[in-house]
């Protein structure tokens, strides 16, 4: 299977992201750099890593979401291609419109450093299904920006249609409904701001992150 | 011309930044002050001299990247060239 990761200038967590779909996969993943139009063919799942695209300017994802490549994601997307973001990755996918809502300023106004627990919301999601409904996971967070907003309409219609696979079981950012992580409507595209990537080896603390990545790459 | 756009979050939506000002200000012994909002400026240097073609472009501008209009809302003032209306 391919995987591809999309480095935009100062991600920072596409070789974790890479380390941790070889590790899974047994193949290396594509890096693709954000000035290419298309992906490359046969990429069957991308991922768009944490970090600090364009310095945060304007706002956190923003610059980067308006990217070539982007664009060219978001076109396949809509015809099925799965799609996850970490972090900075979650930010690029709410402001490219390919997640509902935004990630604010977190509400204490600091830079959040730390493994944080999660609530597994469902399993039954392409990103989940090898998880324990209800389960309680370890992922580290590292972010400054991932305070979950959506006016109140988006709020409900993701809690009715079970797009809301993770929260936090102590919110460390301000998040509407200790939301940590969502899926599309469509089931093929989620963000989270916690790193999944960075729990996939014992030597990381834990390794809670290979059941995301074995659930999406079983799938597909 | 210039255009100078002013970005802001909607009403409603959590400002912890203008909060935190706020609170410093009334340390500072400024006690009338009630609440504060912090938002940002843009200024863009534009050619041509159309106003009412520019505040179209620029409104366009804001819609597709300068603003996320999820949380912000934003407005433009136009300034034309002085010397260019002479």
């Amino acid at each position: 299977m391919q995987t591809a990761v999309i480095r935009f200038p100062a991600s920072n967590c596409d070789r974790d992201a890479a380390v941790a779909l070889e590790k899974i996969t047994g193949r290396k993943p594509l890096m693709v750099w954000h000035r290419e139009t298309e992906l490359p063919s046969g990429v069957q799942f991308v991922v768009m890593p944490g970090g600090f695209s364009y310095g945060d300017y304007l706002r956190c994802g923003a610059i980067a979401s308006r990217s070539p490549i982007v664009q060219d994601i978001k076109n396949r997307s809509e015809r099925g291609l799965a799609v996850a973001g970490f972090c900075n990755g979650f930010q690029i996918l709410t402001e490219a419109g390919m997640l509902p809502g935004v990630l604010m300023r977190n509400k204490d106004l600091k830079f959040v450093c730390r493994p944080e627990r999660l609530k597994v919301e469902s399993n039954k999601s392409r990103f989940t299904s090898k998880f324990e409904a209800k389960s309680e996971v370890m992922f580290p967070v590292a972010h400054h920006d991932g305070n979950y907003f959506a006016d109140k309409d988006t709020l409900n219609r993701i809690e009715k249609s079970g797009q809301v696979l993770f929260r936090y079981a102590d919110n460390p950012n301000g998040s509407l409904n200790d939301i940590a992580g969502i899926v599309n409507q469509e089931g093929n595209v989620f963000g989270m701001m916690p790193h999944p990537e960075r729990a996939v080896d014992v030597m990381h603390g834990g390794t809670d992150g290979l059941n995301f990545f074995k659930s999406i790459l079983e799938t597909i | 011309m210039k255009a100078h756009v002013y970005v802001g979050l909607k009403s409603g939506v959590l400002d912890p930044q203008g909060r935190t000002i706020a609170r410093s200000l009334n340390n500072l012994g400024f006690d009338e002050v009630e609440s504060a909002f912090q938002g940002k400026v843009i200024e863009l240097n534009l050619t041509g001299t159309d106003v009412v073609a520019a505040e179209a472009r620029v409104k366009d501008m804001c819609e597709k990247l300068l603003a996320n209009t999820v949380i912000e809302n934003y407005r433009i003032e136009i300034k034309p060239d002085t010397k260019a209306a002479e």
